[in-house]
């Protein structure tokens, strides 16, 4: 695996990415648990960026501060900066569900609009924030789904309940859902882990793919789906960020030793 | 297996034989109970129920015939009306408790609800008549409906509040996530997700403020005549029946049966139609 995720930081594109994002002296709290601690660092455009380490690391809600939706919690809140093509996302009158269009996100858990369909899952995000031209919705719809690698396993049944699909094809229609209103940066939060083997790499297939045209970054348990996949990683620990650099180099050399201990299976 | 352990285990099966019989037992007392207030209300009603009844006047005492047109139409126009105002307050009041995170203002209203369905009904209809009757200076059919619309909010609370706590978190985050804001999220998707659980709390405060006739007493008070006027008295089946069945007269109780099996098919019929008309369209 390591080799595949060598492969892919040896292409040239890889170097002349800028970063998309920046995260600066980020502090998150729920209530008085101090789970994110003064983390820095920048994540590149087009790539993927993995965040790892063990439960409680704060990496979920590291994620989950990037588009505002650590605050949906109650007692939640945050400090610090994180600036999107350079706009910090915190500053005061900066409207949260702007951020949250163009930062989409995946889940841990499948999470399907129970009500609607498969099309009207994936044209939700358009039509409740006030599309409803009929054309465009259907082209954006199947581009969405095609994009998730779905289309061709729902385009006879796009009238069929969202929730009656199998949990891996659930997980991609949440992506194309994602897709649909077409974010800059893309956020997964443990998407496989309630998945099984072909399922995941099903998902990480189509993440690679994703990566061509977006900012992705990935919350994983899963030390090889982050080695397979990721072009950065960061590792997590007790809520700060132990170490950030180029995946080959994560995994092959790491800097830190607790870094080593926690990849090589030493701990957590 | 040693002899102690054959006697753990002859009582242990002998105490889950006695709970199970115990639970059977109960639940037929219940629907036995229930089909005969059914049974009882069909045999003494049903003899009296024509199409004349449903549809003509009260006829004055030894006339004979005579209907609750009147009163049918009257309990839906009082109950309609009072579902109006209620289910916007209940519903909101629910969605404001529940949604808008403020976990003791959450419990606050539930246990508001939960005293103020202990009010008597009858104190209810006090209540409104201080309120919409005095000022107002008459009875009135709009008086029963603010009357019955207090009965229905807590219901309607407590029953709302229920309904949303059935919608998991995550889709709630599914649909903020997507730049969605929490008021369309609560419109478009929390309450869709659980509309057929809170069509059975209104159908369960619907039902309760039709068959209820004290608050009607000295609000809307009865009328033997025709009037869809809010603001007159207005005649409804359960005032009909309370009347009818203290009147000593024979043919009054014979219509006061009738009245009572009208309400309970009213019921029936609206939450079967719900049912039907909130049926998912997804389902299979």
């Amino acid at each position: 695996m390591i080799e595949a995720a060598t492969k892919r930081l040896e292409a040239p594109i890889v170097d002349s990415k800028r970063p998309i994002l920046e995260v600066n002296s980020l502090n998150a709290y729920y209530g008085k648990t101090h789970a994110v601690k003064d983390v820095s660092l920048e994540i590149q455009a087009q790539a993927i960026t993995a965040m790892i380490g063990p439960s409680g690391c704060g990496k979920s809600t590291l994620l989950r501060c990037i588009n505002r939706m650590h605050e949906v919690t109650r007692g939640a809140s945050a400090t610090g900066q994180i600036l999107l093509d350079g706009r910090d996302l915190y500053a005061a009158g900066v409207n949260v569900t702007q951020v949250r269009r163009r930062v989409g996100m995946v889940f841990q858990k499948p999470n399907p609009f129970p009500t609607m369909s498969i099309y009207e899952n994936v044209a939700a995000g358009l039509r409740l924030n006030g599309l409803h031209d009929r054309k465009a919705l259907d082209q954006r719809v199947e581009r969405s789904l095609r994009m998730a690698a779905l289309w061709d396993e729902v385009k006879d049944r796009l009238r069929r309940p969202g929730a009656g699909l199998s949990g891996g094809q659930q997980q991609r229609l949440c992506i194309a859902r994602a897709l649909a209103i077409d974010p800059e940066v893309l956020l997964l939060d443990e998407p496989c882990s309630a998945l099984d083997p072909v399922s995941t790499s099903r998902i990480e297939e189509l993440i690679i793919e994703l990566s061509k045209n977006y900012t992705i970054v990935i919350v994983t348990h899963n030390l090889q789906q982050a080695s397979r996949v990721s072009d950065y990683t960061a590792f997590m620990y007790l809520g700060e960020l132990i170490e950030f650099s180029k995946t080959e180099k994560m995994f092959r050399n790491p800097d830190k030793k607790q870094t080593e201990d926690y990849i090589t299976g030493r701990f957590g | 297996m040693g002899a102690g352990e054959k006697i753990r285990l002859i009582r242990r099966s002998l105490v889950d034989k006695a709970a199970l019989g115990f639970m059977v037992i109960s639940t037929v007392l219940t629907i036995c109970v229930l089909g005969l207030i059914l049974g009882y209300v069909i045999i003494q009603g049903s003899g009296y129920i024509n199409w004349s009844f449903l549809t003509s006047l009260p006829t004055p005492v030894g006339e004979g015939g005579g209907g609750i047109a009147n009163a049918l139409v009257g309990s839906l126009i009082v109950v309609g009306i009072a579902s109006l105002m209620a289910v916007p307050i209940g519903v909101g009041a629910a969605v404001f408790a529940n949604e808008y995170r403020s976990r003791w203002l959450g419990w606050f209203v539930r246990f508001l609800a939960d005293v103020f369905t202990g009010v008597p009904a009858i104190v209810v209809g006090l209540f409104a008549y201080a309120m919409v009757v005095q000022p107002m200076g008459s009875f009135s059919a709009f008086s029963g409906s603010v009357a019955y619309a207090f009965l229905m909010i807590p219901i309607l609370v407590i029953s709302a509040q229920e309904a949303l706590r059935l919608v998991p978190n995550s889709i709630r985050e599914a649909s903020l996530a997507l730049g969605v804001p929490v008021w369309k999220t609560i419109l478009r998707i929390v309450l869709p997700t659980c509309s057929r659980a809170l069509m059975t709390g209104l159908l369960l405060a619907f039902a309760r403020a039709l068959g209820e006739a004290s608050p009607m007493l000295f609000t809307a008070f009865g009328n033997s005549f025709w009037n869809v006027d809010l603001t007159k008295p207005i005649a409804t089946v359960p005032l009909v029946i309370y009347r009818y069945a203290v009147a000593p007269y024979d043919d009054w109780h014979a219509q006061a049966w009738a009245a009572s099996l009208i309400l309970v098919f009213i019921v029936l019929i609206a939450s079967s139609l719900t049912r039907l008309a909130f049926r998912s369209r997804l389902d299979d």
